[in-house]
C-alpha cells in the first residue's frame, strides 16, 4: 500500500507492506536510525517518537496507521543545529551512558516540558515510567529533564 | 525479529464503512484501534488476522466523552489518556481515574483505546473490573443495528466477548446514579502489581452509594483474580442495606474472595490472589466510602 | 543528592567531573549501533528455535523455506556439521551446539538459520521449516538434576551418565570445622540467588561480511571483547586470524551479556561465506532473554559461626550451581565458580570453606554475566544475609555487628581465608559515612515509632568487597589467553595524541575517561586526546571489558604507555634544552630544568621537536609513540557500604524502596560524574534483582521470562533518588590508584534491599525470603509458606 507520512517536516511517499511497523519504516526505509527498538512488546520505550504531537511507542504502530499523519523523531529535536535544552540537559547531567534509550527518553521529556514547563522530579519519573533505561538508574535522567526545564529559552 | 504476519489492511471511513468491511472479510477480520493490545499479539504471532479494519480515523463518530440520558457515554475510541485527563470523568467516577493512573504507562495510554482494551478481554484488564463495579453497559453495533449489553455480560471468557464477527463495540455507558435525595456516592480502584505498568496481580474497584449510615447499593469489580464477570455479586448483595461499617466491608471482602477462582501465574499463586480479592475489595470499599462521606473532594 | 566525600578528590590535572565526549553524537540520535548498519546486498538472518526444552530431533525439512521467493539460503545443523562447525567451544571448555544436530537441550535452542532479502521475510520463512521432535522429559529444577532417574542432558559427551558438571572447593575445611566447633552461635540459611539476565536495552547482533576475493572477514558485532572474539572465530571456524576484523560499534549496554560468541554470530559468518553477501542477524528480545547468557542461578546453603559477643569466627557454604544445558559460563578457566570463594567478604575471620557443584539442566547456557564480578555478587549476598541473620540471633544492631567485624585499615594488605590478598581499604570509615548520610540512629528511632503504630519500615545494610580487574596472567586465563590488555599511544607532531585501547565501552564513557588518564599524564588538554577502541584492526590485543576490568587493566596500560611517552619526551626535551635528562623534572605539564623552572618545554613543543631536524640522543628515534601491555600484579579491591530504607505493606506484600544510600570506595576517581552514574546503574540493578527480576521456568522447562512483560526491569518509579557518598583509598599497586567501579553497586546492593525488607518484617517473625521479593513472595513469607522463586507458581 502507499503511505504519505510527514516525518520531521518532510512528506515521504512510500510503497510499504501494511504490516510494516513504524519503527522499521523510520529506521530501514528512511534511514532515521536515531530511534531504536528494544523489546518488541511495548515495554521499553526505546522506540518512542511523536505521532501527531503525542509520544507513542513506534514498535507498536503500523506505518499504515501513520498514513496522513506527522511523525517527529530525535533527529528533529535540535533547532537549526542548536541543541534543544533537553539534549543539553542530558549531556550536562550525564543523563545517558550507552545512549540507546536516550532518543526515546528525550522525546518524552520534550513533550512533558511542552505541557508542563516546571515539572517536579516525581512528575518526570511518572512521565518516563513506561521507558526502560538500563544504565542510569533514572537518577540522572530526572536531573537532565529538570535541568532542561530550568534552562528553557521558550518552548518549541 | 518479532513482526506481524501478512494481512489485508483497510482504513474505515465511517462506522458503517467499518461494518461493511468487517462483513466483507468475515470471521478473520479484526478491528484495529490503538493497536496496543492487538499488535503485540500479532508480533508474537499469537494473533494472525487475515484483515485489519483500521478505525483510527473515526474520531468524529467514536471519540467523545459526554453525559446523556443520565449516563456518562464513552466513545470506544477514547484513549486511556483522555479518560485519565477528563474532568467530567473524575467528577462522576473517581474509580476511573484511580484505574487509569495504573493502567500500562503514560506512552501506551496515549494511543491505547478504551474499546480496544475491553475487546482484548484480558482477564486482568483493569477497566473491565472498573466498568463492572459501575454496572455499566456496552453498545455493540452490527449492520442490522445496535444492542446494549450489560458490562457484566460483555465478556464470555478469557479473551472472548459477545462482540460477534461483523460487529463493533462503539460506546460504553456508565449510569450516573445520584440516587434518592441524600444518597451519596463514592468509588475507588486499588491494584497490586509487581511493578508500575504491569498487569495486576489482583485489583478491585468499588462503587458505593450511602443513605445515611446505610449502604444503599454497592458495586464491586475484580480483575485478575478469577471473579465471575469481573464482579463480586454475592458481596454486593450482602452490602445492600448493610450498615456502613468497617465490619460490613470486611465481610464483603471475605465474600468476594470466596467466590473467586484464581488461576496461578507468574504474578502470583492462587492463595495470594484470593487473599488480594478480599484485601483489595476492602481497601477499595473503604476509600469509596470515605469519598462518599467527603464530597468536598469534588466527587458527588 | 550530591555526592559527599570525606577526602579531597585525588588524581592528576585532567581528573574531575568532565562532561562526556561521546554524548555529542548520542544526544543527536547519531549513535552508531549494529542494527544501524546497512550494507549493499545485505541479507537478513533469522533463527528457528526449539519450542521445547528437551527433545530428539528426528528431521529438519527446509524445502518450503528455501522455496520462499525472498529466501537466499537456509543453514541447518547438518550443513554446519559438514564444515565441522555444528559445535563450538564455550568459554568454559565445554562445547555448545551452534545449530542442533542430535537433540535440543533448552527451549529457544538454535536449530536453523534463514537468510532472506528482508527481515520480515526471514521471519516468515521460519514458519515454513518443519522439524520433527521427539519430546523427552526435561530437567528444569536444579535440585533434581543429580537425581538417579534424571534424564541425561549431555549424552553428546562421551560416556556421560549424569548431569554433573564440576565440583569445586576452596578454603580450609578442617580449620573451618574447628572454628564452628568452637563457636557459641551458628546461624544457617538456605538461599537462592535466582537466575537473572543482564538484558541490555540493545539485544545482541552482528553483521558479517566475507570477501571471497581476499578472504577477509569483517564482523560488526555487539562484542564486549572484540579481540577475544577474533581469536575465538579463528579457533572455532578455522579462519586465519589475520584475515578477521572485528568491529564493535556503539553498544547499547552489555553488562556481561555481550562477552560470549553466540551461535547467531557464527551463523551469520558462515552465511556470508556461503552466500557471498553481507549477512545481518539481530536477535529479538525473546531470543535475547531465552538463549543468551543468563546470570546467577545459585542455590546456596550458608553457615556463619560466632562468639556470643559477636565476633565472627568462620563461614561455610555449599552451593548447587545451575549451569544450564551447556557450560558456557564466562570466567577465568581456573575458577569454575568464578570468584565466589571471595565469600568471606569484608570481615575478619579465622577460617572459611566452600564447595560448589555445577549441574546441567534443560535451561539456557551461560552463567557469569551481569555485572557480577565473576560471582562475587552471589558471595556478597550470601555473607551479608548471614551477617544480618547473625545480628538478629545475637540481638545486636546489624551496623554494630558489622563494625565489630569489618577488617581494620591496619590489616591491609590482607589475605583472606581462601587466599585472596586485598590491596587496601578503610572499611569502618565507609560504613560510618553511609550511616552518617542516612542518619542511621534517627532512622532506627523512626522505625521504633512506626513499629509501635503497626507500620513496617525496614533498614537494611550491606557491605561489600569486590576483586576486580582480572587478572594476573600467572593466575588466570580464558581459554589459554592471559587477561592482560594493551594500549598504543601515538603522538602527532603538534602534540595531540591518539590512544588505541583493547577494551570496549558499552556506555562507561571510555572516550572521556581514557582521554583524562592520558591528558593527566602528559599535561595536555583532554580535547587533544582521541580514544580509538572497538576495532581489532586499529587497536592492540586485549581481553575486553567485563569484570570491571577496563580501568584496572586497560586504564593502567594507558597510563603506563603515557608515562613511556613522557619519558621519551624527557629525552627529547633534554636535547632541546641542552641539559642532561636527569636534570629535568616534570611539573605543571612540562619538562623543566630542576631549580630553573623558566627553562622548560611543553609537551606540544617537545612533540614537534621530535619530528624536527633536532639531533636526537640515544633512546629516541623520532616520534614519541609508545605501547604498553599491562599484566596486573593483583586484582584491585573496591568496597562500599550501602543502606536501604523500605516500607512494606504486609496486607499486600508490596515493597517500596524509600531511600538508598551508597558509599563507594573505588580508589582514585578519574571522572567522579561517570563513577556516580555507574553506581546509580548498579543500585537500580539491586532494586530490580531484589524485587522483580528473575528468569523462571516451569516443570517442562518452558522459560516464563521470555519478554519484558514477564522479565520485569525496574522503572523510574521503583528506583528512589539515590544518595551517594565516597571515600578514596587508592590501590597501592595500580599506576593511578584506581580500582574499577562498573559492577560494585550491582554486587553490593541486592543484599541491602533484602536485608531491609527482612528487617521490616522482623516483628512478624520472617527470617528469610528469596529474591525476587514480589508482592506474592513477601506475602507468602509472612504466611510462613515462602515461595520457590525459580519455578512456576502454583
Amino acid at each position: 500500500m502507499q503511505v504519505n507520512v510527514t516525518v520531521n517536516g518532510t512528506v515521504f511517499t512510500r510503497e510499504v507492506e501494511p504490516r510494516l511497523l513504524l519503527i522499521h519504516f523510520l529506521r530501514d526505509e528512511l534511514g532515521l536510525t536515531g530511534s531504536h527498538w528494544g523489546c518488541d512488546t511495548s515495554n521499553c520505550g526505546a522506540c518512542v517518537v511523536w505521532l501527531d504531537d503525542v509520544p507513542v511507542k513506534s514498535c507498536t504502530v503500523l506505518t499504515a496507521m501513520a498514513d496522513g499523519r506527522r511523525v517527529r523523531t530525535v533527529e528533529d529535536l535540535d533547532r537549526g543545529g542548536q541543541l534543544d535544552p533537553v539534549q543539553q540537559g542530558f549531556a550536562e547531567c550525564h543523563g545517558l551512558q550507552c545512549g540507546f534509550c536516550t532518543p526515546g527518553m528525550m522525546m518524552t521529556a520534550r513533550w512533558l516540558l511542552d505541557h508542563n514547563p516546571d515539572p517536579s522530579a516525581e512528575q518526570v519519573r511518572e512521565a518516563i515510567s513506561g521507558q526502560v533505561c538500563r544504565c542510569t538508574g533514572y537518577e540522572n535522567i530526572v536531573r537532565s529533564v529538570l535541568w532542561a526545564a530550568k534552562h528553557e529559552g521558550g518552548g518549541t | 525479529m518479532q513482526v506481524p504476519a501478512h494481512f489485508e489492511y483497510e482504513k474505515a471511513a465511517s462506522v458503517s464503512h467499518a461494518l461493511l468491511l468487517l462483513a466483507r472479510y468475515g470471521q478473520d477480520a479484526r478491528i484495529l484501534a490503538g493497536g496496543h493490545s492487538l499488535i503485540p499479539m500479532m508480533k508474537l504471532r499469537l494473533a494472525q488476522p487475515e484483515a485489519l479494519v483500521d478505525i483510527n480515523g473515526l474520531t468524529d463518530e467514536l471519540r467523545y466523552l459526554r453525559v446523556s440520558g443520565g449516563e456518562l457515554r464513552i466513545g470506544a475510541l477514547v484513549t486511556h489518556a483522555q479518560l485519565l485527563e477528563s474532568e467530567l470523568v473524575g467528577q462522576h467516577f473517581a474509580i476511573l481515574h484511580d484505574a487509569e493512573q495504573v493502567i500500562a504507562d503514560p506512552i501506551v495510554r496515549n494511543w491505547g483505546t478504551i474499546g480496544g482494551s475491553l475487546c482484548q478481554a484480558d482477564p486482568s484488564e483493569d477497566l473491565s473490573a472498573a466498568f463492572a463495579a459501575l454496572k455499566g453497559s456496552m453498545v455493540v453495533q452490527g449492520r442490522d443495528g445496535s444492542r446494549v449489553v450489560p458490562a457484566r455480560e460483555f465478556h464470555t471468557g478469557p479473551y472472548e466477548t459477545v462482540v460477534a464477527p461483523g460487529e463493533l463495540l462503539t460506546e460504553i455507558r456508565l449510569p450516573i446514579r445520584t440516587g434518592a435525595a441524600g444518597a451519596r456516592h463514592g468509588s475507588a480502584y486499588v491494584k497490586v502489581a509487581r511493578r508500575v505498568g504491569d498487569w495486576p496481580v489482583g485489583a478491585a474497584g468499588a462503587a458505593i452509594w450511602l443513605s445515611g449510615d446505610t449502604i444503599a447499593d454497592a458495586g464491586i469489580g475484580l480483575a485478575a483474580v478469577g471473579a465471575r464477570n469481573f464482579a463480586a455479586a454475592p458481596a454486593e448483595e450482602f452490602l445492600r442495606g448493610a450498615p456502613a461499617s468497617t465490619q460490613s466491608l470486611r465481610r464483603a471482602g471475605q465474600l468476594a474472595a470466596e467466590h473467586c477462582q484464581p488461576v496461578p501465574d507468574q504474578r502470583g499463586p492462587a492463595d495470594y490472589k484470593r487473599h488480594l480479592a478480599s484485601e483489595l475489595t476492602v481497601r477499595a470499599l473503604v476509600t469509596a466510602m470515605r469519598r462518599a462521606r467527603t464530597p468536598a473532594a469534588g466527587r458527588p | 543528592m550530591t555526592g559527599r566525600t570525606d577526602v579531597p578528590p585525588a588524581g592528576g590535572g585532567a581528573y574531575g567531573p568532565l562532561r562526556r565526549k561521546e554524548d555529542a553524537r548520542f544526544v543527536r540520535g547519531k549513535g552508531h549501533f549494529v542494527d544501524d548498519i546497512a550494507l549493499p546486498g545485505m541479507l537478513h538472518g533469522a533463527i528457528l528455535r526449539s519450542p521445547v526444552a528437551h527433545a530428539t530431533i528426528r528431521s529438519v525439512d527446509t524445502a518450503a523455506a528455501l522455496a520462499h521467493p525472498k529466501v537466499a539460503a537456509v543453514i541447518t545443523g547438518a550443513d554446519l556439521a559438514e564444515r565441522g562447525l555444528a559445535w563450538m567451544p564455550t568459554i568454559s571448555a565445554d562445547v555448545q551446539a551452534v545449530l542442533a544436530t542430535d537433540k535440543v537441550r533448552f527451549q529457544g535452542q538454535e536449530i536453523a538459520f534463514v537468510m532472506a532479502t528482508d527481515r520480515y521475510a526471514a521471519r516468515d520463512a521460519l514458519e515454513l521449516i518443519d522439524v520433527d521432535y521427539e519430546v523427552l522429559p526435561a530437567v528444569a529444577d536444579a535440585l533434581l538434576a543429580m537425581a538417579p532417574d534424571a534424564p541425561v542432558i549431555r549424552d553428546d559427551l562421551p560416556g556421560k551418565q549424569d548431569n554433573h558438571v564440576f565440583d569445586w572447593a576452596a578454603g580450609d575445611k578442617a580449620a573451618a570445622d574447628a572454628a564452628f566447633a568452637a563457636a557459641d552461635v551458628v546461624v544457617a540459611q538456605d538461599m537462592l540467588y535466582p537466575r537473572s539476565h543482564p538484558a541490555p536495552l540493545e539485544t545482541c547482533g552482528t553483521v558479517a561480511c566475507y570477501d571471497p576475493l581476499d578472504g577477509r572477514l569483517t564482523v560488526w558485532s555487539t562484542s564486549q571483547a572484540p579481540h577475544a572474539h577474533r581469536t575465538l572465530y579463528a579457533l572455532a571456524a578455522g579462519l586465519p586470524e589475520h584475515k578477521i576484523r572485528i568491529i564493535s560499534p556503539d553498544l547499547g549496554g552489555g553488562f556481561g551479556n555481550k562477552v560470549p560468541v553466540y551461535p547467531g554470530y557464527l551463523c551469520a559468518v558462515v552465511g556470508s561465506m556461503i552466500t557471498g553477501k553481507p549477512v545481518k542477524w539481530v536477535e529479538d528480545r525473546s531470543e535475547n532473554l531465552m538463549s543468551t547468557s543468563f546470570a546467577r542461578d545459585y542455590h546456596m546453603h550458608g553457615e556463619i559461626a560466632a562468639t556470643r559477643d559477636g565476633k565472627i569466627l568462620g563461614l561455610r557454604a555449599s552451593v548447587l550451581a545451575d549451569h544450564g544445558a551447556f557450560n558456557g559460563t564466562a570466567q577465568p578457566t581456573q575458577y569454575p565458580a568464578g570468584f565466589f570463594h571471595m565469600f568471606t567478604g569484608s570481615y575478619d575471620m579465622q577460617a572459611a570453606h566452600c564447595t560448589v557443584t555445577g549441574v546441567y539442566t534443560n535451561k539456557a547456557p551461560g552463567g557469569v554475566a551481569y555485572s557480577c564480578s565473576f560471582r562475587i555478587t552471589e558471595a556478597v549476598y550470601l555473607v551479608e544475609r548471614l551477617v544480618d541473620l547473625l545480628a538478629r540471633e545475637l540481638d545486636l544492631d546489624p551496623a554494630e555487628l558489622r563494625l565489630r567485624n569489618l577488617l581494620r585499615p591496619d590489616q591491609f594488605p590482607y589475605t583472606c581465608p581462601t587466599g585472596w590478598t586485598y590491596d587496601s581499604g578503610d572499611y569502618p570509615r565507609a560504613l560510618r559515612l553511609a550511616m552518617d548520610i542516612a542518619g542511621y540512629d534517627e532512622l532506627r528511632r523512626e522505625q521504633a515509632v512506626r513499629r509501635a503504630r503497626g507500620e513496617y519500615m525496614g533498614i537494611g545494610l550491606s557491605f561489600f568487597t569486590e576483586g576486580v580487574g582480572a587478572g594476573p596472567k600467572s593466575q588466570m586465563d580464558i581459554l589459554g589467553l592471559g587477561l592482560a590488555d594493551g594500549a598504543d599511544l601515538r603522538v602527532h607532531p603538534t602534540g595531540s595524541v591518539v590512544l588505541a585501547i583493547s577494551v570496549q565501552t558499552q556506555g562507561q564513557g571510555h572516550e572521556t575517561t581514557f582521554a583524562q588518564i592520558v591528558a593527566s599524564e602528559l599535561g595536555i588538554s583532554v580535547d587533544d586526546v582521541e580514544v580509538v577502541h572497538g576495532d581489532t584492526d586499529r587497536t592492540p590485543f586485549g581481553m575486553g571489558t567485563y569484570g570491571s576490568r577496563s580501568t584496572p587493566v586497560s586504564g593502567a596500560a594507558a597510563a603506563v604507555a603515557a608515562r613511556r611517552v613522557r619519558e621519551r619526551a624527557r629525552i627529547v626535551a633534554a636535547a632541546m634544552l641542552e641539559v642532561a635528562a636527569d636534570d629535568l623534572e616534570w611539573a605543571d605539564g612540562r619538562w623543566q630544568v630542576r631549580g630553573d623552572p623558566e627553562q622548560g618545554r611543553s609537551f606540544a613543543q617537545i612533540a614537534m621537536a621530535a619530528h624536527s631536524g633536532l639531533e636526537l640522543p640515544a633512546g629516541v628515534e623520532g616520534h614519541l609513540d609508545a605501547s604498553a601491555v599491562y599484566n596486573p600484579p593483583n586484582l584491585t579491591f573496591p568496597f562500599g557500604a550501602y543502606i536501604c530504607v523500605t516500607d512494606v505493606d504486609p496486607g499486600t506484600g508490596e515493597v517500596r524502596v524509600r531511600r538508598f544510600i551508597a558509599v563507594d570506595d573505588c580508589g582514585v576517581r578519574i571522572n567522579p560524574m561517570i563513577v556516580e552514574g555507574q553506581v546509580h546503574r548498579g543500585l537500580a540493578d539491586g532494586v530490580g534483582m531484589a524485587l522483580m527480576q528473575a528468569i523462571v521456568f516451569d516443570a517442562e522447562g518452558n522459560c516464563l521470562g521470555g519478554s519484558f512483560m514477564d522479565y520485569l526491569l525496574p522503572t523510574s518509579m521503583e528506583c528512589p533518588s539515590f544518595e551517594l557518598g565516597a571515600t578514596v583509598t587508592p590501590s597501592p599497586h595500580h599506576p593511578i590508584g584506581a580500582k574499577g567501579v562498573g559492577e560494585s553497586a550491582t554486587v553490593g546492593s541486592p543484599a541491602a534491599v533484602v536485608n531491609s525488607v527482612m528487617d521490616a518484617l522482623a516483628p512478624l517473625g520472617v527470617r528469610h525470603a528469596d529474591m525476587p521479593l514480589t508482592p506474592a513472595s513477601v506475602w507468602r513469607a509472612i504466611q510462613g509458606r515462602p515461595l520457590r522463586t525459580d519455578l512456576a507458581a502454583s
